[in-house]
């Protein structure tokens, strides 16, 4: 399958992909997870064929795709913002890819109604592109990169310019479609939520770099470094101390799970370690509440630190105001050497 | 686009062939003649040419004062109120502009001459319907450019203003009017520049008492004949229009504020109640101003010594030998026809290949050629028509005596137009349909085919409008290089227009009646053109 290895792309003197590797089983999907600017639309192009690299490899099967172009590499790309071929109707985008492969018209019309149906399109297909709405544009894209039955498929933020509702509904769709037809993909996006829900393992880019690579859960659970817990939404982050097995924290010692050599610590608190917990040592007045549906967010003032964010079930919440006393979880106590190290 | 080493070369070099033969030599021939013995400082020096030269400028900023008043209501009423027939009005708008000047200033002089409708003004040719007609050409500048721009202005910043307690004029004085300044400007330089290299409009209009150097470059090179105050007048010119351009780049440039723009459909509205007076008003005076000249002058042409007749446009099939010109008038609607289509490939092509190389290569090399290409735009069709006589004067004969030497001269006149056609078009081609074509499987080639060339049929579809009118109107290159058995209309018009007596006149009219059908013909072509590529999309 996909393997990259140490693949180096320099845009003057600055590396957006710096010694990146990569493995893509069959019938997997790996988000590319990152920030904008940490090379993640680089990879995809890379892999596409539509940028070359400076130095490492990608290959497909053993196979070096170096000298393979990118029309012939049977790879297929969505686009961010789908770049959809304005001066063809919706069957005409579809049906491009099968145009430049097949000269049999019954086959190719088959096909497009075949794939219209799987995204759902099939009212729309002598519809103008213009004219659809962004999710309906986002459905085409895909239809238009299924068509052919690539090798491989790759998203660049497909969800980047829809509105909340519609990113749920077609994240849902594009999970049981890869799910479907089985395909390898590599997910291209910024958010983290997005990353988690669709993809099997998640791929963390820094700055050119991949810095981590795992299942969701794993990824959540451990970020590997302060900055990936920051970009996952994590803390308070307060600088703390090591000490006799346990970390100094502002809110008081914590018992410290992970064996580190370090003494000056970053601690991060992840959004599930502060609970309500009657017994618990940290005494703190509750200043805000954050209504999201199926869950209340608190921000909780203790004596000392940084207001610690508390998420509770909606019947739990108490009044803005009250005081309570509350625990952390050592498991959800992270801790990384202090950068400065 | 990844296309051979040849098709590089020739994309480069076939348009920077033809303008260095048919538009550097030509304009290096005059500076030849003007660099020598004196001239130019002779005619810096000569009172009665300094007192074209202020002339040509005066009246150049007072038809660009007088047009951006008289535009500018009409930029406001189609930018910001939604009324029936918004669509036709804009394109009526432009109809003027795209009108042959010797067709303009025929309808004028039927306006204004004895048995027209406004003779009772007694204007002879002299300033005033000079300045009526600039005004009458080039108002579709300022409503296209500033109405184009302000439609697109957002109006909430507009309506931020009001509810911050400016009045209507306050917020036109302080937010709108600095807003629109670049387009004002821009607007105002083109119609600058189109007035002050103004010829046919100046040479039939203003009279013999007044000359604008164009009309004076065109006097000395052929009624004096004084080829070196020519070459030097012109030089004048060139250096006076290359100054203005360069100018006004720089204003734009530091004017520029960038704006979020909106779709068109958010800023416009249905008037109501008072408005609908001041709407209905503006319309009906623009479309009165537009086409009162344009009817007088069909009118006119239908009536002989005051009755219905076609006797003119019969009097047209005379034969060559009674005829002003040497040739029966028809075969000037043949020559100028032919002309056309030939000027239209050949700037196509040229212009083609051109668009192709500067769109597809960004940097100074093509930057610079770009530059080249553009430089026709800022000659005026005098100059061109001046350099090709003396320039080709001692050229092998098969070239100089060459019809061909009109529609190539139309050609490096059209290129231009070509070029800024089809390059925006063709830059702003996503350049991820591209990828999301090779993708899908297409090679490069493909992609070019499937891509591009789609994308941008339809701006070469304008672009060839465009030239065939250009071409079929284009009188000042013409007018020195046009074989008198070889005459195309603006040209016979001209003779007709010289000659005196009614009959002369009424033909002039016929004649202006069809070269008018035939610029509408290709203008609603390429409007069609436009409407069907809109149905595709």
């Amino acid at each position: 399958m996909l393997r990259i290895e140490g693949a180096v792309v320099r845009f003057g003197d600055r590396r957006a992909l710096d010694r990146v590797d990569l493995a893509l089983e069959p019938g997997e999907t790996i988000a590319v997870l990152g920030p904008s600017g940490s090379g993640k639309t680089t990879l995809l192009r890379a892999v596409a064929g539509l940028q070359r690299l400076g130095e490492g490899s990608i290959r497909w099967n053993d196979d070096d795709l170096a000298a393979v172009a990118a029309h012939e590499r049977h790879f297929g790309l969505m686009f961010q913002e789908y770049a959809l071929f304005p001066h063809r109707d919706v069957a005409g985008n579809v049906e491009f890819g099968l145009r430049m492969t097949s000269s049999d018209r019954a086959a190719r019309a088959r096909r497009v109604d075949e794939v219209l149906e799987l995204v759902g399109l099939t009212s729309l297909r002598a519809r103008s592109v213009a004219s659809l709405s962004g999710g309906e544009q986002q459905r085409v894209a895909l239809a238009r990169a299924l068509a052919v039955s690539p090798r491989l498929l790759m998203l660049d933020e497909p969800l980047g310019a829809l509105d909340r509702v519609w990113r749920r509904r077609l994240l849902t769709e594009i999970r049981a479609i890869l799910d479907r037809a089985a395909l390898s993909a590599l997910y291209v996006t910024h958010d983290h939520e997005e990353a988690f829900a669709v993809a099997t393992r998640v791929a963390i880019m820094r700055d050119g770099r991949i810095v981590q690579v795992g299942a969701p859960a794993d990824v959540w659970r451990a970020p590997v470094d302060a900055w990936t817990a920051a970009f996952f939404g994590f803390g308070p982050i307060v600088a703390a101390e090591v000490r006799d097995g346990h970390v100094l924290t502002p809110w008081g010692p914590i018992e410290a799970r992970a064996d580190t050599a370090a003494t000056a610590v970053e601690a991060v608190v992840r959004p599930d370690a502060a609970r309500i917990d009657d017994s618990g040592p940290i005494d703190a007045t509750v200043v805000r509440a954050m209504f999201a549906g199926t869950r209340v967010e608190l921000a909780a003032v203790a004596e000392s630190g940084p207001p610690l964010t508390v998420v509770v079930a909606p019947q739990d919440a108490p009044a803005v105001g009250s005081r309570v006393r509350l625990s952390i979880d050592p498991d959800g106590l992270l801790v990384y050497p202090d950068r400065a190290d | 686009m990844r296309v051979g080493r040849a098709a590089r070369v020739t994309q480069v070099a076939v348009p920077v062939g033809f303008l260095a033969v048919f538009f550097g030599w030509p304009v290096a021939a005059i500076f030849g003649h003007s660099l020598r013995a004196g001239a130019l400082v002779d005619v810096v020096t000569d009172p009665f040419l300094r007192r074209v030269a202020w002339f040509t400028l005066w009246q150049a900023v007072l038809s660009t004062v007088l047009t951006l008043v008289a535009g500018l209501p009409a930029a406001y009423v189609v930018a910001r109120y939604r009324f029936p027939g918004r669509r036709l009005f804009r394109a009526f708008v432009t109809v003027p502009f795209v009108l042959p000047t010797v067709v303009v200033a025929t309808a004028f002089l039927a306006l204004f001459d004895p048995g027209g409708p406004l003779s009772f003004l007694h204007w002879r040719p002299g300033v005033a319907p000079m300045l009526v007609a600039h005004v009458f050409f080039n108002v579709a500048v300022v409503v296209r450019t500033v109405g184009g721009f302000w439609a697109n202005l957002d109006p909430r910043r507009e309506e931020a203003a009001r509810m911050l307690g400016a009045s209507w004029w306050r917020t036109f004085r302080h937010v709108t009017l600095p807003l629109l300044a670049p387009s004002i400007l821009a607007a105002a330089s083109i119609v600058f520049l189109f007035t002050f290299t103004s010829f046919g409009v100046a040479l039939l209009l203003a009279g013999p008492a007044h000359a604008t150097l164009e009309v004076e470059i065109y006097r000395q090179a052929i009624d004096v004949p004084d080829l070196q105050t020519a070459a030097a007048l012109a030089l004048v010119q060139i250096v006076a229009v290359l100054a203005v351009v360069v100018a006004l780049a720089r204003a734009q440039e530091r004017r520029a504020v960038a704006q979020r723009l909106v779709g068109a459909a958010d800023g416009s509205r249905r008037p109501v109640g008072r408005e609908k007076l001041v709407v209905g008003g503006i319309l009906s005076a623009t479309t009165l101003f537009l086409g009162g000249p344009l009817a007088v002058l069909v009118w006119r042409s239908l009536h002989i010594g005051g009755h219905w007749s076609i006797g003119s446009y019969r009097a047209l099939g005379t034969s060559a030998a009674t005829s002003t010109l040497f040739v029966s008038p028809w075969a000037a609607v043949r020559n100028s026809v032919e002309f056309a289509a030939i000027a239209t490939a050949i700037a196509l092509v040229v212009g083609g290949l051109a668009s192709v190389a500067i769109a597809s290569r960004p940097g100074r090399a093509t930057r610079t050629m770009d530059a080249f290409l553009m430089l026709p735009l800022g000659t005026s069709a005098v100059t061109v028509g001046f350099g090709f006589l003396i320039a080709f004067e001692h050229a092998p004969s098969s070239l100089a005596t060459s019809p061909l030497l009109v529609p190539i001269a139309h050609a490096v006149v059209a290129i231009p137009f070509v070029v800024r056609a089809v390059v925006p078009v063709l830059r702003s081609i996503d350049t991820r349909l591209r990828d999301a074509a090779t993708m899908l499987g297409a090679g490069p080639r493909r992609v070019w085919r499937e891509v591009d060339l789609p994308i941008v049929a339809r701006a070469f579809a304008v672009a060839a409008g465009f030239c065939a009118a250009v071409s079929l109107g284009e009188f000042g290159a013409t007018l020195f290089i046009a074989r008198p058995d070889w005459p195309t209309v603006p040209i016979a018009i001209q003779r007709f227009l010289a000659r005196p007596g009614q009959i002369n006149f009424d033909q002039a009219l016929a004649m202006s009646v069809i070269l008018m059908a035939l610029t509408a013909v290709v203008v609603l072509a390429i409007e069609l053109v436009r409407v069907r590529d809109l149905g595709e999309l």
